[in-house]
């Protein structure tokens, strides 16, 4: 696995280091150029009219919220077999992200519900089980934080992932499994997607755009973690040694 | 202009979604960024603490 390699904190630092003005401009450059496709050049809808503006950000924002929390339980998962001694930092890092990715998709759905559907929220299969993924965000960021004992903490939060993890599925196919509300799936179809060009050029850059930006800060927050940790052990040696 | 910020009569749903959109997404880089600044301080002032230590290790490598 080629990720081992960055198993080693100061190798991941340095390498975050050196990603890290690559996936910020990556980021500013997609997101400027999904905003302007997004705004000013995609057509209004022929049935939703200029409100399908607001899935250029509520349908990347639902990816990403299935995407980091796919990330979380990956991570997890390599924590507690492998004891991959990054791994428990990339899930703490990434959850409250992905909790605020997923409060905006239900934010935004809610926006586009009200002048589209005539009601702010319904209790449908996708919204509710979306809304399940939030509060799976929540228990897990309180989980990290629960214990005295930090390990036992990261040790309850990554089992939650893993079980959480089959609410991913329900989520994706509830538009097929049952009788929604929310619409099903255009663009990410085996059959591909079935919107035009003008529409998905924005829809794929602002999504492109959000990963580069949960990268970004990804790296920011492991590093952030890394140093505090550093710190701790420093002062930890510190009081030992003036015993 | 005035016809772009109304978006056909459902700007007051559009802009609150990029707004807020914007919102969020800004307050975590902040505080990220926070975060580590206030990591890098903590880990310099520890440091600074050890200097016996480093200059040991110094002068061994």
């Amino acid at each position: 696995m080629t990720m081992h390699r960055f198993a080693n904190p100061g190798r991941f630092m340095r390498f975050a280091d050196r990603a890290l003005p690559w996936t910020l401009g990556a980021m500013v450059l997609c997101l400027g150029a999904g905003l302007y496709l997004g705004l000013f050049v995609a057509p209004p809808d022929y049935q939703q009219g200029e409100s399908v503006r607001i899935m250029y950000v509520h349908v990347p924002s639902a990816w990403m919220a299935l995407f980091v929390y796919t990330n979380i339980a990956l991570a997890s998962a390599a924590s507690l077999i492998w004891r991959h001694p990054l791994a428990d930092l990339v899930a703490k890092a990434s959850s409250p992200i992905g909790a605020g990715f997923t409060f905006l998709a239900l934010a935004t759905g809610s926006l586009w519900g009200k002048p589209m559907w005539g009601t702010w929220w319904v209790w449908d299969a996708r919204l509710t089980s979306v809304l399940v993924l939030f509060f799976l965000y929540l228990g897990h960021m309180a989980l990290m934080n629960a214990f005295d004992d930090q390990a036992r903490g990261r040790k309850a939060a990554a089992i939650l992932a893993l079980v959480g993890f089959v609410n991913v599925p329900i989520i994706k196919f509830s538009v097929d499994w049952w009788n929604t509300l929310h619409q099903p799936a255009s663009v990410l179809r085996l059959d591909g997607p079935t919107i035009h060009s003008s529409m998905l050029w924005p829809l794929l850059l602002m999504a492109l755009g959000f990963t580069f930006y949960y990268v970004t800060l990804l790296f920011i927050r492991v590093k952030s973690d890394l140093l505090a940790a550093r710190a701790r052990a420093l002062e930890v040696a510190a009081l030992q040694a003036g015993e | 202009m005035q016809g772009f910020l109304a978006m056909g009569g459902h700007g007051g749903y559009i802009w609150p979604a990029f707004a807020l959109t914007a919102l969020v997404l800004i307050g975590f880089a902040v505080a990220s960024l926070r975060d580590l600044r206030r990591a890098q301080k903590t880990l310099a002032r520890q440091e600074a603490l050890r200097p016996e230590r480093r200059r040991r290790k110094a002068a061994q490598a």
